[in-house]
């Protein structure tokens, strides 16, 4: 460091710190806006502070029911989490060795990621207006349908989350060394306790990272859910409709809610990950020191 | 918990490739292949339901005929003929898909040329400047975080910067730049070109810096060593040794441009066409057929564009 840096690390010093400042910056702004006071509009300059607009959301007398909107959304948020790092693993642990159909699953993996999700969403929906026409047609005429959040809703989402789990688990399997749970067996482990006790606590901060992704990317999952969620709507929903038709800044409140939650859940996600390599960097023993 | 523990227990010898062990075969083993199956196959189950599958029901039914409320499951080309309606009769002028997908290809085109700019320089950065690893750990992790967070809030975010009374505007107004707000800063092409690079720079910014971070620096030394400018090492070895991640961010960036309706749809006040709107309006009107056909076109498209960049790298190879 003492070298002095050359000339283009503090033009690109700017260059990043402009990137982040346009990253962050129209961000900030709306949390700003959202504590407008009560007569305030849509922009600056602020009108008072208050917290009218964000109590408003809350009383459940503004723009959406947010209480149950709320709800579904952390529930599916939830459940596709633990799908898909029980999923990611299972399948990042089977990567380890060959297996036929591994390829299958790999394309299938990224074709999921690229696909446009406008595709994914609109065949889940004909997928399932499908099944209940058979349904209604075969079993049951009073059938309404089979299509709602933990169904279509469910597999939408985790046709978005499971290909970023398991690339997670291929950089994490990437740099693992296979010769600690060599010794393990050597030591007598079975394959269950061999992942239970030296896989799993090795990989465990990536897995809370599949985690984080798993429900932030539900969480704020809008193309996907736009044709394959059925009759309710999911928090991103409600506040997209809005955005052609609000004129006040409820809409900066609602996305200032939604924004606190997926910032609580990264900052608990990136506190235990930090806490987790700390204690291992403390604790673990000293085999893994001549691979680091 | 204990049957798990069994099977797995009796699956045991099978795990130890090549061990060479030899205790004797229980008659119940699992074997490895099997394991492997039970691992993975939950996740293609869901590929297989989720995605596979409907993407086979978007294909049938764009061959299927429609009337205004209902699916009808009879061969037809209508999905399709209504789609391309009047585009050989209007010749040399173009049809409004023709119009639609050159619309989408020109902001596809310039929101790639622009992630890719920055991306590559906020990769650049991240990959040589930042010596640390802590700082480089902490400075990626910045640019990740809005990438966890809501899209539609980080386009609804624009509103008050780039409104009639926005920030720029009213700042613009007050220096006497100009004397009238400028209109097309909002809900117009700039402003969906500028939330898409807003959203997906990120995407670029991530294989590129994976691939950065893998060059041997020594390589970089050597090319000063033998003379070269900084200009020559970018050129000559910087990037032919980054273009692996600079064509899958491409890939990543071009799909979601080609597939976005919400973007274009938010930040361009429902005004400008798209592929992917195509598709939305097409279901909103419950023409499912010809939904499904603006897909398959779609999908083809995407398809050739990917196939055409993959020739370069093998995708496989970089993970």
């Amino acid at each position: 460091m003492k070298e002095g840096r050359p000339r283009s690390f503090y033009v690109l010093a700017i260059f990043f710190a402009a990137y982040v400042l346009f990253l962050y910056g129209p961000m900030i702004a709306i949390y700003v806006l959202s504590f407008q006071g009560p007569q305030g509009g849509l922009t600056f300059p602020m009108n008072g502070v208050s917290t009218f607009w964000i109590a408003k959301l809350f009383q459940g007398t503004g723009i959406v029911d947010l209480g149950a909107a709320f709800r579904r959304s952390l529930l599916l948020g939830v459940i596709v989490m633990i799908v898909t790092v029980v999923l990611s693993v299972a399948a990042g642990m089977a990567f380890r060795r060959k297996f036929r159909a591994q390829s299958i699953l790999f394309y299938s993996a990224i074709a999921s990621l690229i696909v446009p999700s406008i595709i994914t969403s609109l065949g889940i929906s004909l997928e399932f207006r499908i099944i209940d026409d058979l349904i209604k047609a075969h079993w049951n005429e009073n059938f309404e349908t089979s299509m709602g959040l933990l169904t279509s809703g469910l597999g939408a989402h985790l046709t978005w989350t499971l290909p970023f789990g398991l690339l997670i688990m291929f950089a994490i399997f990437n740099r693992f060394d296979p010769r600690l749970e060599e010794a393990a067996r050597d030591l007598g482990a079975t394959p269950w306790q061999t992942f239970r006790h030296v896989v799993l606590p090795i990989i465990l901060p990536s897995v809370i990272g599949i985690g984080l992704f798993g429900f932030t990317l539900s969480w704020d999952e809008l193309a996907r859910s736009s044709q394959a969620i059925g009759a309710v709507n999911t928090l991103p929903l409600d506040l997209q409709g809005l955005t052609t038709t609000v004129t006040n800044p409820d809409i900066y409140a609602l996305g200032t809610v939604i924004s606190a939650v997926s910032f609580t859940v990264i900052t608990l996600a990136l506190g235990t990950i930090h806490v987790l390599n700390r204690r291992q960097a403390a604790k673990g023993s000293d085999a893994g020191k001549g691979l680091v | 918990m204990d049957t798990s523990e069994d099977i797995l227990q009796q699956a045991s010898p099978g795990l130890i490739p090549g061990s060479g062990t030899a205790r004797a075969a229980k008659p119940t083993r699992l074997s490895p292949s099997f394991i492997s199956w039970l691992q993975a196959g939950p996740m293609m189950l869901v590929f297989l339901a989720f995605f596979l599958i409907p993407l086979v029901f978007v294909v049938i039914v764009s061959f299927w005929d429609y009337n205004e409320y209902q699916l009808l499951p009879a061969f037809s080309g209508r999905g399709y003929t209504d789609t391309f309606e009047g585009c050989i009769a209007q010749l040399p002028e173009l049809c409004t898909i023709g119009k639609t997908y050159l619309m989408t290809l020109k902001l596809c085109f310039m929101v790639w040329a622009i992630t890719l700019f920055i991306g590559f320089w906020v990769a650049y950065f991240l990959a040589f400047h930042v010596k640390s690893k802590t700082w480089q750990m902490g400075l990626s992790l910045l640019c990740t975080i809005p990438f966890w967070t809501s899209n539609v809030i980080r386009m609804i975010a624009w509103i008050p910067l780039l409104g009639r009374n926005g920030l720029v505007n009213s700042g613009l107004v007050k220096t006497g730049l100009i004397n009238h707000p400028l209109e097309w800063l909002l809900f117009s092409e700039f402003s969906v070109v500028l939330a898409l690079v807003h959203l997906f720079t990120f995407f670029m910014v991530v294989p590129i810096f994976n691939s950065m971070v893998r060059i041997d620096k020594s390589l970089i030394e050597a090319a000063y060593d033998a003379g070269a400018t900084g200009f020559q090492t970018l050129v000559n070895v910087v990037i032919p040794l980054a273009k692996p991640g600079i064509v899958i961010g491409s890939i990543f960036v071009i799909t979601i441009v080609m597939g976005d309706f919400i973007t274009i749809g938010v930040m361009g006040g429902q005004q400008i066409a798209a592929a992917g709107k195509i598709i939305e309006t097409r279901v909103n009107a419950l023409q499912f057929p010809a939904a499904a056909a603006n897909a398959v076109i779609l999908l083809a498209i995407t398809f050739l564009i990917i196939t055409m960049m993959s020739r370069i790298v093998d995708i496989k190879k970089e993970l």
